[in-house]
């Protein structure tokens, strides 16, 4: 690993971190401070939950801008990875709506994980990481795919030799934290976490219907809203607006692919049997660009994806499963028509329009490899539920 | 003479009971005589009504805002259409007629009024095809005089409007829930009808400040529900013939994980004994045929002045949420039905014939004829009343409440509109306009999609009028830049704040 990287000495790249805030954010006393029209609302309890023209639940913003474009740089660096084989980017790729395309992820060494990489838009909003809400923090969660032997497969010592022997992240990192020589593990999360805050999506044609143009959706649309909204789907019941999230857990009886054993999910963590195969209910900001659909990947669709919730309660539950199935999970008897409908207006909830630039190099002096994931190989973890 | 006879007998007499009573017949009745006036009722919503100066302010004075522009509906045209074309404030007047629609409003002071001719009402009729009857996310929204059938989902749902006002209108076998405002602050559910509902007729989730008072409610699975709720008052309602009637709970498992501070007096809650015919899988499809009232997990409900009557499982039931099987559980959210106040209330033949899982309760309490007032936890942190006007089980550690009344509340409702925020200094339109929208292609001195900001204040310099019409429809201007979208999907209004914003940025 170490050698591989040792090309960065011989092609000196001078390094600058942006003075900039990243869009959607306001520099104020050095740190980088969100503005969204969606500010301007009111929403019960604080709760950032309710309708088009709704507050927005607390978020995490206040980083500088340097620590931001350092996050940026880390997260495209493979040099996290054990070997330099895969970036947070590989799993969690620009152009794949910060996912990565696939049903199951794809680590090192080829390591096929158990769960499909969630979206990084919007996680600034959320309390909850990992589709089993095992982690509290966005910092707390990096520490999953860094050390996991099946994501990235390194670990806190090898992370911190390795940047503490590149002097320009040493000197990146000096300039994003002042004050401080040694490069700390803490000072590595919050960059990345920085980072991914800026990743907000909150100007989708939707919203311009939201914050009152009406002609912004079209006819199919706008009755593709009224579904999603309506107590005959119910959709709107956990994809709450304006993040299409309510940041809940929900056992809902999704399917694993064919032949993966049952995923317990927020059972293990929560160490509570009524949550057995409950997940995180994930945003649906950008969900068009996120296929394939569900915590594993099973559907293929948006219109797969809807057709599930009007496939009737529990039907696609394994036999010998006894679920506590949510609510809201019934028999809305939806119609193709309507299913159609759906999917249109999931389709106006694209919006990457904050997208950050990709660095055309890194500090570490290792070359961009999220174009060029890892095969799956000849492993496959069971056992093991990473993201 | 003869007077003293009959005296010394009745002495004799009580002496003879008093011996029989001290053998083998129950303590006498002890009954007290008040010794000191109550203190008020208070609690966290009355304080801020007081605050709010509601005790010299009219009872529910809300009103919709209004413009002055009226439009009219005829039967045979579009009440839709009629929303699509109004303004903020507009009154739509809707003529008797047949209108087979969803409507929703997304806009901000809507009054939807039906005309009542002769007694008849304007009828909106989802064929059962239709999903909703009325969708609306505006605040200060008024909906009144419909009568609405035949619905698959809701008669009139709200998502996140506040100040709403719902009032005198009938929703008559109407799929899921009746009116069902949610994530709402400041409304008002009053004078309307609802039946034939296969959860709840009337639904408050996740709201505060709401009155549900003066509805006729009846033959649906649940009469009126509140749910996660703070600050209801549920007053003067007519709830009959449901499975249960009057709900105060804790859904597990919703973002907002509380409820409290609910108010339920002055109803007439009778022979809520229907069948339960809810949908499978729903929390109401637990709820015991026969329940007057049921406070599941729900704090600091004031039960005050109600006829409870006729009720075959149980009058009242205070229980947390091992009634509700089958929902996960929530760690957040607390199960206990806390503080639970229960002033005086007249009740009748309750729990004549409990369903099972309520005689299954009652037999692990050694007891077999059913109830006016059950508490399945046995709280230790209630009051009530003058106890011995029910049966009651469970309520042993209740001490006699130090409050009589609840008459200084006369509303959960606010004197005033919930304002629009605006009471923080980044509340600028013009300023989250530039960086919520325009930053994405603008920054100050850097190129990015657009040229940067410094570039566009060298050009325009005291004309922002000139920045908010370009920005409206833009025209190719730059070799070396991507044509700019037009961004007219802004107002002008916030248009023009943005460019004044974009003209004065240092940075």
């Amino acid at each position: 690993m170490l050698l591989s990287v040792a090309s960065w000495a011989e092609t000196p790249v001078q390094f600058t971190l942006s003075a900039d805030c990243p869009p959607g954010f306001e520099l104020d006393a050095g740190h980088c401070e969100l503005r969204s029209l969606y500010q301007l609302y009111n929403s019960l309890q604080g709760a950032g939950m309710g309708g088009p023209s709704t507050g927005l639940p607390e978020w995490r913003d206040g980083f500088t801008p340097q620590q931001t474009d350092l996050g940026r740089f880390l997260f495209f660096d493979p040099v996290l990875s054990r070997d330099g084989s895969v970036s947070c980017a590989t799993c969690h790729h620009p152009d794949k709506g910060f996912a990565d395309g696939r049903g199951l992820s794809v680590g090192i060494d080829g390591h096929t994980v158990t769960r499909s990489a969630p979206t990084l838009w919007n996680v600034a909003f959320l309390k909850t990481l990992f589709w089993d809400g095992r982690a509290t923090s966005l910092e707390e969660q990096a520490m999953g795919p860094l050390y996991s032997e099946h994501e990235m497969g390194g670990n806190p010592a090898l992370l911190l030799e390795t940047l503490n022997g590149i002097p320009a992240y040493r000197s990146l990192f000096a300039e994003a934290f002042p004050g401080d020589q040694e490069i700390t593990l803490d000072e590595i999360y919050t960059a990345i976490a920085a980072f991914q805050v800026s990743l907000i999506s909150l100007n989708s044609r939707y919203d311009q219907y939201a914050h009152g143009y009406h002609e912004a959706l079209t006819e199919p649309e706008i009755e593709g809203m009224n579904i999603f909204r309506s107590f005959v789907a119910r959709c709107a019941e956990c994809h709450t607006p304006p993040l299409f999230t309510n940041g809940q857990v929900a056992v809902i009886g999704t399917p694993e692919p064919e032949g993966m054993p049952f995923d317990p999910g927020a059972e293990i963590p929560m160490n509570e049997p009524t949550q057995r195969g409950g997940f995180k209910i994930p945003t649906l900001r950008n969900i068009e660009l996120t296929a394939p659909y569900m915590h594993s990947g099973r559907f293929d669709t948006l219109r797969e994806t809807v057709a599930f919730y009007t496939g009737g309660r529990g039907h696609a539950v394994p036999e010998g499963e006894e679920l506590v199935l949510h609510w809201h999970i019934w028999e809305p008897k939806l119609t193709d028509d309507e299913l159609d409908r759906l999917v249109d207006f999931l389709k106006t909830l694209t919006d990457e329009s904050f997208k950050p630039r990709t660095p055309a190099r890194l500090p570490s002096g290792l070359a961009l490899v999220h174009d060029n994931p890892p095969v799956p190989g000849a492993y496959k973890d069971g056992e093991k539920s990473d993201e | 003479m003869n007077k003293l006879v009959a005296a010394v007998g009745a002495v004799v007499l009580l002496a003879g009971g008093y011996y029989l009573g001290n053998s083998n017949t129950p303590e006498p009745t002890v009954i007290k005589v008040p010794e000191a006036p109550k203190a008020a009722f208070n609690s966290s919503g009355a304080e801020e009504l007081a605050a709010a100066g509601v005790a010299s302010a009219q009872i529910r004075s809300l009103k919709t805002p209004a413009s002055g522009e009226l439009i009219i509906v005829k039967d045979g045209e579009s009440i839709q259409d009629a929303v699509k074309a109004a303004q903020p404030g507009a009154t739509i007047k809707v003529m008797p007629g047949t209108y087979k629609e969803t409507v929703y409003v997304d806009k901000d002071n809507i009054t939807l009024s039906g005309v009542i001719e002769q007694g008849e009402y304007p009828v909106m009729d989802g064929e059962g095809v239709l999903n909703d009857a009325v969708l609306y996310s505006g605040n200060g929204f008024t909906v009144e005089n419909m009568y609405i059938t035949r619905y698959k989902g809701n008669g009139i749902m709200g998502q996140a409007g506040n100040n709403f006002i719902i009032r005198n209108n009938f929703v008559i076998d109407t799929g899921v829930y009746g009116i069902f405002p949610q994530l709402g602050k400041n409304g008002l559910v009053s004078h309307n009808v609802i039946s034939g509902i296969e959860d709840a007729a009337i639904y408050v989730g996740m709201s505060d400040n709401i009155d549900v008072v003066y509805n006729q409610v009846f033959e649906s699975v649940a009469g009126i529900e509140i749910e996660n709720s703070r600050k209801a008052l549920v007053e003067a309602n007519y709830v009959y013939d449901n499975t249960g009637g009057i709900l105060a709970f804790i859904t597990p498992g919703l973002p907002i994980k509380d409820c409290g501070d609910v108010i339920i007096r002055n109803n007439f809650v009778v022979n809520n004994n229907h069948e339960n015919f809810a949908i499978p899988g729903s929390l109401v499809s637990n709820i015991p045929e026969g329940t007057g009232m049921l406070i599941m997990a729900c704090d600091d409900v004031v039960v005050e002045n109600n006829i409870v009557t006729g009720n075959d499982s149980v009058g009242i039931l205070f229980t947390d949420f091992s009634l509700a099987t089958n929902a996960a559980r929530d760690p957040d959210s607390d199960p206990y039905p806390n503080r639970p106040k229960i002033l005086n209330n007249l009740m009748l033949d309750n729990g004549k014939n409990p369903t099972k899982l309520v005689q299954a309760f009652l037999a692990t309490k050694l007891k077999t004829e059913g109830q006016d007032v059950i508490d399945t936890v046995g709280m230790d942190d209630g009051c009530i009343l003058d106890r011995n006007r029910y049966r009651t089980v469970g309520l042993d550690k209740y001490t006699e409440c130090d409050f009589d009344s609840t008459a200084n509340v006369p509303t959960y409702m606010l004197p005033d509109p919930v304002a629009p925020r605006k009471d923080d200094p980044n509340m600028d339109v013009g300023k989250l306009a530039y960086y919520g929208v325009c930053a994405g292609c603008h920054a100050y001195s850097s190129r990015m999609i657009g040229p940067p900001t410094q570039i566009v204040q060298a050009l325009y310099m005291d004309n922002p009028e000139g920045i908010a019409a370009y920005a409206a429809n833009p025209v190719k201007k730059r070799d070396d830049y991507p044509e700019m979208p037009p961004q007219s999907h802004l107002d002008e209004e916030t248009r023009l704040a943005a460019a004044e914003f974009m003209l004065k940025l240092k940075n």
